[in-house]
């Protein structure tokens, strides 16, 4: 693992793109930047612009609206970038894969790097796949 | 020249005041996680952030607007720091430049990031990046003419000195102007004067990342980004090293007088990183408020005071 690439697993910025989720995943994310999961230790910031960030978190199902806005927020971000979809709906599509607005699981529609199925995910699953992230 | 240049480069310029800032700016993140009870984040975050932002990372450049500038502000940013930085820390490790009216030029020199940020801003054709430009002008307009009275005093004080190395020595001989009354309330008028510079977190409106994504840098990424994080760690070095020079007599570089120099710099920073953490973000018209009547107000009562000899 060179200097770089030890650098960047160091510090990853992480932008949260909230697809058409019922919310429960949202707030499990939040959960890992709380005081009793702390993800600053690893590094791990929540930035606000998709310039800044390093990883795309991607959860709840992609429904028609969203996935032009998916591939935007996509194109938008510098490269290198990580994308994680995280919870069922991110990774399959979980309970609403029936639904006519949906628009494919996230892996359709961007390349994904990691995933982390659950519904929602415990934040401990989370970290463990922020961890894997950061460590392979 | 080369000495200059290594003034400059590596002591105390760049190298230094950007290795010093950098620990300073993870001592604000760790006091910050103590104060949440978190954990924080590692020693060495702050370099991995940088070299992560300068190595790593694309940047993109504006389609719209004009990429040349946008490009160039960063530089513009870390050049006014540095210099500003060689200013203010030559006098403080005890070299005398022989430079009177240093303290005019360092003033001017501190504002030269924070209108390289607008300019920078402004140039990318972002609208949110000019909303958080035009609030980092309204609160250039209001802290400026208060900061500007708060090294005043300092120049009455010390009996119209226009340099930092007199201004120095004056309190080295004697004592430290903290140490009245008047010096109290400079102290207040200049934390809070670097609290706005720094734009943190009472003041940082012009940035704000949950309402306006990190205004003035949303467009920014990859290695221009690191300058200016190269801007901040300096910034955040220098102005509390300017608030211990102008009011804490300096540092001394001897024996115990280290320990005591990093103890005045961590204290002054921890002042600023319990603001930033016990404080809501205000709105600009508040913090408009804030400087021209209350804090000019404090200058204003402090002039006064030293007229009178307190
Ligand atoms: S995975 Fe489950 S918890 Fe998460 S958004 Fe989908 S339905 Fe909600």
């Amino acid at each position: 693992m060179g200097f770089k690439n030890y650098c960047f697993k160091k510090s990853l910025w992480v932008f949260h793109f909230g697809g058409a989720s019922c919310n429960n995943c949202d707030i499990e994310i939040l959960d890992c930047l709380t005081p009793r999961f702390d993800l600053e230790r690893f590094g791990i910031l929540l930035v606000g612009s998709i310039r800044h960030a390093d990883v795309l978190l991607v959860n709840g199902i992609i429904n028609h609206h969203d996935k032009d806005r998916l591939i935007e927020v996509y194109n938008q971000a510098p490269k290198p970038i990580l994308v994680v979809a995280i919870g069922a709906c991110g990774c399959t599509g979980g309970i609403f894969t029936d639904s006519y607005t949906f628009a494919g699981p996230v892996d359709k529609i961007i390349p994904v790097n990691a995933y982390v199925p659950g519904c929602p995910p415990k934040p401990e699953a989370i970290i463990a796949g922020i961890v894997k992230l950061a460590g392979g | 020249m080369a000495v200059n240049l290594f003034y400059f480069l590596v002591f105390p310029g760049l190298l230094f005041a950007a290795i010093t800032g950098a620990f300073l700016s993870w001592f604000d993140r760790k006091i910050t996680a103590m104060v949440q009870f978190r954990k924080g984040p590692p020693l060495l975050q702050p370099f991995y952030d940088f070299f992560k932002l300068l190595l790593v990372k694309e940047t993109i450049l504006p389609k719209q607007g004009s990429p040349l500038i946008f490009l160039l502000a960063p530089v513009f940013s870390a050049f006014g720091a540095t210099m500003a930085g060689v200013f203010i820390l030559l006098p403080l490790s005890n070299i005398a430049t022989g430079f009177r009216g240093d303290l005019l030029v360092i003033f001017y020199l501190l504002t030269i990031p924070s209108f390289s940020y607008i300019i920078g801003a402004l140039a990318s054709a972002n609208p949110l990046a000019a909303v958080g430009s035009s609030r980092e002008m309204k609160l250039i307009i209001s802290y400026e003419f208060t900061f500007l009275l708060f090294i005043a005093g300092i120049i009455m004080k010390c009996g119209q000195q226009f340099d930092l190395y007199s201004i120095i020595q004056a309190q080295q001989t004697s004592s430290p102007f903290i140490g009245s009354i008047s010096g109290v309330l400079l102290f207040i008028v200049g934390i809070f004067c670097i609290q706005a510079k720094l734009a943190l977190v009472p003041f940082d409106m012009p940035e704000a990342e949950t309402e306006i994504t990190e205004g003035i840098f949303i467009e920014y990424s990859g290695a221009a980004f690191a300058l200016i994080k190269l801007t901040k760690y300096i910034m955040f070095f220098i102005l509390p090293a300017l608030l211990i020079a102008l009011l804490m007599n300096g540092f001394r570089f001897n024996g115990f007088n280290i320990l005591w120099a990093v103890l005045k710099l961590l204290a002054v920073v921890l002042a600023l990183t319990l603001i930033r953490n016990t404080n809501p973000r205000i709105k600009i018209r508040q913090a408009i408020k804030f400087f021209a009547l209350w804090m000019n107000l404090f200058a204003v009562i402090a002039l006064v005071l030293i007229e009178f000899g307190y």
